[in-house]
């Protein structure tokens, strides 16, 4: 990897990992409603449609099982298919294709058969996606043996992490945050992949442990720098992949900082959140001197009128109170933060 | 229709006969322990289907997937293997009655799910479109498929993109033990090929040379860029839908493939007696080397349960 620096955007960094893939394998191609219109899903396919046209980058039927067992069958017979969706939601129209075909085709044919098939569908936020366009589904699919789940954050891992995938044997869904699109980051324009399953030191601490997925890393970097005025000092683990999870870099992280504070983009319950604190129970039993946190969102479906979306939604702030009361800090009033964490998404959609 | 295609449509009717008649005379061993969906009675819907074909096509079936398997020319000892559990099994044990593949023949692999394997044929079909190849892919599935928004979906998408697929809807009526009459508000399946702008056609699986005369037409279509075809052919399910210990106890329904399609390549002359001779007598030695050899394989060893994930 060159010297070089070059700060995109995330959504340019998916956008140069599709033309990169489609230029280095014949055998690529993307698909999906929208993926060849005018907008291009924010622009991430936008380079790949007009550079190789319409026999490898195709608007697709709102069909989206089929569209899933179309990538299924390609991707038995040797393609490397791309199918994106525009929200996470529509993902439950996929479930059979995803989870009964596509996770299993290579096991049930005792592995003679294999499924190169990304799967790439985007977390909404705010501006009142409501209650269908802003789900976030990586606790489901990390459930199910035979399948990749990513969640890149830095414009560099998003690039990296989606050429991994496209070079993988094996189906991966990549999930990404609307919020993180227009973040920009060091992305080296030539060639290169973020290995799939490993997690990532955002920042290394003594006292506490966050481990934070998706958005939520940028949330978490917010609060670590506010604690630091508390004399708290956060190490962050952005952990990249659900399925591989990186269990090393988890355990390693508790078993120095003794403390445990999991932020997910899900709701709690039965979630990545919940699997997190299972793992560090079985494995580092006895570890912890605090009771583990999970942050989440609140037990609803997602409100549409943003008085609403603020309560709903965890941010910087809700971090930075867990890690003081994680510590037996007294709260000492504060301006908000959660303001300066990010700079809010501005609509329409 | 030629002496070539006769041989090679009553060599399946043979084979998936006699492999299915088989697996329901040893079911009650006990030996074959998964579910299995016989295709006796529906053997002419493959048989005449896949003498249309040639190796590099590709095939998909469903849940009842023993005949479309057999018919593209799978060979029955890792068939057999793979139904006692075996490690020398088309799936090393991992897949079973319900998911059997030969990709050597162009076999792809079957779904338990209804209707879920007709898009992993449009994938297929949409590979071969994107690099150019003439191969055609053909989809298996049953009147339950019908039921399912995969087909409907599939056809519309297949139609849309001209792509080589041939959807055959081998329709014997029942969904495990439920009439056609109490699920679908239309009956002549076939017809819904007319609203997706595709050719449709209905044939009776009792006469496989007229399933493998429309065959032919619709992969003459489709590798010339005709796009798909629907064929509905008209099957008899003789056994139960899945079965039970009781094991096959034989019948004949009121059509039968077999002796039907040797009855009339007799007449025509495509076959002699000699040849349908051996075609049973070598597929009989087939199905002893196939079971001896499934028999005395080895199961997978422990380490094979975490492989191929």
């Amino acid at each position: 990897m060159s010297d070089h620096k070059r700060e995109i955007r995330y959504k340019e960094a998916i956008a140069e990992a599709h033309m990169q893939s489609l230029e280095k394998y014949p055998n690529t191609f993307i698909m999906g409603p929208g993926v060849a219109d005018t907008t291009g899903i924010f622009g991430t396919t936008k380079p790949a449609a007009e550079h190789f046209g319409p026999l490898r980058v195709f608007d697709t039927p709102t069909s989206e099982n089929t569209l899933t067992g179309i990538g299924i069958g390609a991707a038995v017979v040797g393609m490397r298919p791309v199918l994106v969706h525009a929200r996470n939601d529509f993902l439950f129209l996929t479930l059979d294709q995803i989870i009964n075909q596509g996770s299993k085709w290579s096991y049930m044919s005792g592995g003679v058969l294999k499924v190169p098939f990304l799967i790439r569908a985007i977390i909404g936020r705010g501006w009142g996606q409501g209650s269908q366009h802003s789900q976030s589904l990586q606790a489901l699919f990390m459930h199910f043996p035979g399948l990749q789940i990513i969640m890149p954050v830095t414009p560099h891992d998003a690039k990296g992490m989606i050429l991994s995938a496209m070079e993988s044997d094996r189906p991966t869904i990549c999930l990404e945050h609307r919020w993180l699109y227009d973040k920009t980051g060091n992305v080296p324009p030539e060639y290169y992949t973020v290995p799939i399953g490993k997690g990532r030191i955002v920042r290394e601490g003594k006292d506490i442990t966050i481990v934070a997925l998706s958005q939520m890393v940028l949330d978490a970097e917010a609060a670590a720098l506010e604690l630091e005025k508390d004399g708290i000092s956060v190490e962050i683990i952005d952990l990249r992949s659900l399925r591989p999870l990186d269990t090393d870099i988890i355990l390693n992280s508790v078993k120095k900082t003794k403390r445990l504070i999991v932020c997910d983009t899900d709701w709690k319950t039965a979630g990545a959140s919940a699997e997190i604190l299972a793992l560090v129970s079985e494995l580092a039993h006895g570890t912890l001197i605090a009771p583990p946190v999970r942050i989440g969102n609140a037990d609803t479906p997602t409100p549409c009128t943003q008085a609403l979306e603020a309560l709903y939604y965890p941010n910087a702030d809700t971090i930075v109170s867990a890690a003081r009361d994680t510590m037996g800090v007294s709260s000492v009033p504060r301006q908000p933060i959660s303001d300066v964490s990010h700079k809010p998404f501005s609509g329409p959609f | 229709m030629n002496r070539d295609s006769a041989k090679k449509i009553y060599k399946a009717l043979v084979r998936s006969r006699r492999f299915d008649e088989k697996v329901g005379e040893l079911y009650t061993e006990q030996e074959i322990k998964c579910p299995v969906h016989l295709s006796l009675g529906h053997e002419g819907s493959a048989a005449g289907v896949c003498a249309a074909l040639e190796t590099k096509d590709k095939v998909w079936a469903g849940h009842r997937c023993h005949a479309a398997t057999v018919s593209k020319g799978a060979a029955f000892r890792p068939l057999f293997a793979e139904l006692y559990g075996k490690a020398t099994g088309c799936s090393r044990g991992k897949g079973g009655s319900m998911h059997f593949v030969a990709p050597e023949v162009g076999v792809m692999g079957s779904s338990a799910v209804i209707g879920a394997s007709i898009p992993l044929a449009l994938g297929s079909a949409l590979a071969a479109k994107i690099r150019k190849e003439d191969s055609v892919s053909v989809v298996f599935f049953g009147d339950g498929g019908v039921e399912q928004g995969t087909f409907h979906e599939s056809m519309n998408f297949a139609s849309l993109h001209k792509l080589p697929v041939i959807f055959v809807l081998e329709n014997n009526d029942m969904s495990t033990a439920t009439r056609l009459s109490l699920r679908q508000a239309n009956h002549d399946l076939w017809k819904h090929a007319e609203q997706y702008k595709i050719p449709g056609f209905r044939v009776d699986g009792g006469e496989p040379q007229e399933v493998f005369n429309i065959a032919q037409k619709a992969v003459s279509s489709a590798r010339s860029g005709g796009g798909p075809t629907l064929i509905e052919v008209m099957v008899e399910r003789w056994a139960a839908h899945v079965l039970t210990n009781a094991g096959y106890k034989p019948v004949t329904g009121k059509k039968d493939p077999v002796s039907n399609f040797e009855k009339f390549a007799k007449e025509q002359g495509f076959l002699t007696e000699k040849e349908i001779n051996e075609i049973k007598v070598s597929t009989e030695n087939e199905l002893t080397d196939a079971l001896i050899f499934a028999k005395e394989s080895p199961y997978p060893i422990p380490e094979e349960l975490n492989l191929h994930v």
